[in-house]
């Protein structure tokens, strides 16, 4: 135990600013996943995958003497088409299936992924660089790279953009219309394949996005996806589906938790503590849940 | 079963026969070949080190069997090696070592890359009776397990950065000095914690953090904050190429202003070339460097073993390639010395070892680590945008002038 950050206010505010721009770009990940988690039910275990891989894409126009910063529009616009072909070539195919099955489906699209990834980009960690200098607040006693303060403003942006594209237009309400009962949807004229084939790829989309942000935020290696799907996971877990707005809050909770709990209990203890925060979660949700009467409904 | 598949199947096992005989007709020596196996990873995690292990292999083996091979009992013998890609998993690394000494009948045995994928084999080749010259697993536990058949030509990990510290006591007139320090919790990194336990102890330092990072880290900011709240004389950060890449990337991002800042893997992670000038003034471990001044009559010295190198690979020889070519020069020299193939005596010969080759004097302690040759430490120095390593410890070596305290980040341009 240390309690450094109690002594030191502005070690608090740092922490408190770090959490909270990590945690947004993990939101958009993890609002992804509830995405298609939710329209789909399927939990798909190459989520970290598909943001390496969106990372990879900009880091490829950062040497080809593109700033990165571009990615953020390239890399989603190959990505959904990576998405949707997924869709076409697996995904489809277990759609309709066992949980279970969908996830020995995504986790085989993980490994190939990453051996892909591997093969073409090379096993060394890479980095692009933004170059956009950092914010100093307090008498530089807090320092914000701008990189992530960019970081966070594009995932806004985005989301904010796909909840009122998913409010406002057609593909959208057939999206949510999918979600909420696929059968009824189909008995009213809504075309479902499609549908899912454009979820998969607007996830994929949020991926890539995500992934170009990490490549001026974080660094890049073939085999870090499954950190992003796990807290992408948690976030999702913890927020619930269908719920879009508690998946932000959720994601910028988990991402102050951790920097506290790197913090107060040490560096080690972090992804421990996320995970011990989870269980509790579960726990809390299952006992909640046993007190409600069951009813059919 | 369909036919078909019947078919298939009575196909793939009769090829896989015909490979396992055919493969099983090798033996310790084939012929004018002294067969050599390594289990290398040329996919997955570690396979650009794994290339760079496999080209520092065969750069020698070629470098050798030029310049008329290994004479043993008057007979001119040549060095093949039988490779196999262990997909950087220990698991598979320890199958393979299994085959190549079960199947292919290998006698003698050429390290894997990394400390872990050694430490996965060394049990199997110490089981065989089988010497292992390794040249890229440094973690200390390899060499406290009282192995016979292990040989190691790099210096252990406990020694990477201990010399960093000793400069920074230096520099404060003798006194200890504040460390905070940062380390993956992987063998290799806690090994070099420990190395900076000792240093800590023996020049009575104080280590005010002592951060422990998760495997899958990749962001390092709440320990860089902490290190700006205490303000250290020195910050060490040990975690592969991803830790350095991350400490340098978030210490220039954060403004973080340490007066000495030493890594591990900076070579690896092409430091200087994805962080130019970011990355300055960092010190970094190496087992290697081609300025050194050390001499053999294969390779010459070390800058003309990368000029070679260059030319045949197209790439400036990191450290591990050169330990890796230096790890046949001792196989070489061994095999001469025993004048047989009797693995025992090979292996007896190999604990005799005493020699200089372009890569260090190599000899080898009790564990089967290399005594004989020190760490360096180089400083990454930029003209401009152009940054290089300059070797600045140990003093016999150093081309360079260390400099120290780091300037600050609001007086660099």
């Amino acid at each position: 135990m240390d309690f450094l950050i109690f002594k030191a206010p502005m070690l608090m505010v740092q922490a408190s600013l770090d959490g909270i721009l990590l945690g947004i770009l993990f939101a958009l990940i993890a609002y992804g996943m509830a995405l298609q988690w939710g329209v789909m039910n399927i939990i798909n275990i190459a989520q970290g995958d598909l943001v390496i891989l969106g990372g990879y894409i900009a880091y490829t126009i950062y040497l080809w003497g593109i700033h990165p910063a571009w990615g953020v529009i390239i890399s989603p616009i190959i990505m959904f088409f990576v998405g949707w072909g997924l869709y076409k070539l697996v995904i489809n195919k277990v759609v309709d299936r066992d949980l279970f099955i969908s996830i020995l489906a995504t986790f085989g699209i993980a490994i190939v992924f990453q051996q892909l990834m591997n093969f073409i980009f090379g096993a060394d960690v890479v980095v692009a660089q933004s170059e956009y200098g950092t914010t100093m607040l307090f008498d530089n006693s807090v320092t914000l790279p701008n990189s992530k303060i960019f970081s966070a403003f594009i995932s806004v942006l985005y989301a904010v953009a796909l909840v009122i594209y998913m409010k406002k237009s057609r593909l959208g309400r057939a999206i949510r219309a999918t979600a909420q009962n696929a059968r009824a949807a189909k008995i009213l004229g809504v075309d479902t394949e499609k549908v899912y084939a454009a979820t998969f790829g607007i996830n994929a989309a949020l991926c890539g996005i995500a992934g170009a942000l990490i490549s001026i935020t974080l660094t890049l290696h073939p085999y870090v996806g499954l950190p992003y799907t796990v807290r992408s996971f948690m976030i999702v877990i913890v927020a619930g589906l269908g719920n879009l707005p508690a998946v932000a809050v959720s994601g910028m909770g988990l991402g102050l938790f951790e920097e506290f709990a790197d913090y107060i209990l040490g560096t080690e203890f972090r992804i421990g503590a996320v995970f011990l925060l989870l269980v509790l979660i579960l726990v809390y949700r299952r006992f909640k849940l046993s007190k409600k009467r069951e009813y059919l409904k | 079963m369909n036919k078909i598949a019947k078919l298939f199947v009575t196909f793939i096992s009769a090829i896989t026969l015909a490979l396992v005989s055919f493969t099983s007709s090798f033996a310790k020596v084939d012929g004018e070949y002294i067969v050599l196996g390594s289990a290398i990873s040329l996919t997955g995690k570690y396979s650009s080190n794994g290339v760079h292990t496999q080209n520092g292999y065969n750069m020698a083996v070629d470098r050798i069997n030029k310049m008329g091979g290994v004479e043993v009992q008057g007979k001119k013998y040549k060095f093949e090696i039988i490779y196999y890609d262990d997909e950087s998993n220990p698991k598979r690394a320890a199958q393979l070592a299994e085959r190549l000494i079960k199947q292919d009948g290998v006698h003698y045995m050429l390290g894997p890359y990394s400390s872990g994928l050694t430490k996965a084999i060394a049990p199997v080749t110490e089981k065989y009776k089988i010497p292992m010259v390794e040249a890229n697993g440094a973690s200390r536990s390899l060499f406290t397990k009282g192995y016979k058949y292990l040989f190691a030509v790099l210096s252990p990990a406990n020694q990477y950065l201990e010399v960093a510290i000793d400069l920074a006591v230096e520099k404060n007139g003798g006194k200890g000095v504040k460390i905070a320090q940062a380390f993956e919790q992987d063998a290799f990194s806690q090994d070099v914690r420990l190395g900076i336990l000792d240093a800590a102890k023996r020049t009575g330092s104080e280590i005010i953090i002592d951060d422990k990072l998760p495997k899958e880290l990749n962001d390092m900011a709440a320990t860089l904050a902490k290190v700006k709240a205490v303000k250290p004389d020195v910050l060490v950060v040990s975690g592969h190429t991803k830790g350095a890449l991350t400490a340098i990337r978030q210490i220039s991002e954060m403004k973080v202003d340490v007066p000495m800042l030493a890594m591990t893997h900076c070579d690896a992670a092409k430091l200087s070339k994805q962080h130019g000038k970011k990355s300055e003034f960092a010190l970094c471990a190496s087992q290697w460097h081609k300025n050194l001044s050390y001499k053999d009559s294969f390779f010459g010295s070390g800058k003309k073993y990368a000029k070679d190198f260059q030319k045949e690979f197209g790439y400036d020889p990191p450290y591990q390639s050169a330990e890796s070519s230096a790890a046949l020069l001792v196989f070489k020299d061994a095999f001469e010395r025993a004048n047989s193939f009797d693995r025992d005596a090979v292996r007896d010969a190999l604990v005799d070892t005493e020699m200089q080759t372009f890569y260090g004097n190599i000899k080898f302690g009790p564990g089967g680590q290399n005594v004989a040759k020190p760490m360096i430490l180089f400083q990454v120095r930029c003209k401009g945008d152009d940054c290089e390593n300059r070797v600045v410890a140990p003093t016999k070596w150093a081309s360079d002038k260390f400099y120290h305290p780091i300037p600050k980040w609001s007086e660099r341009s």
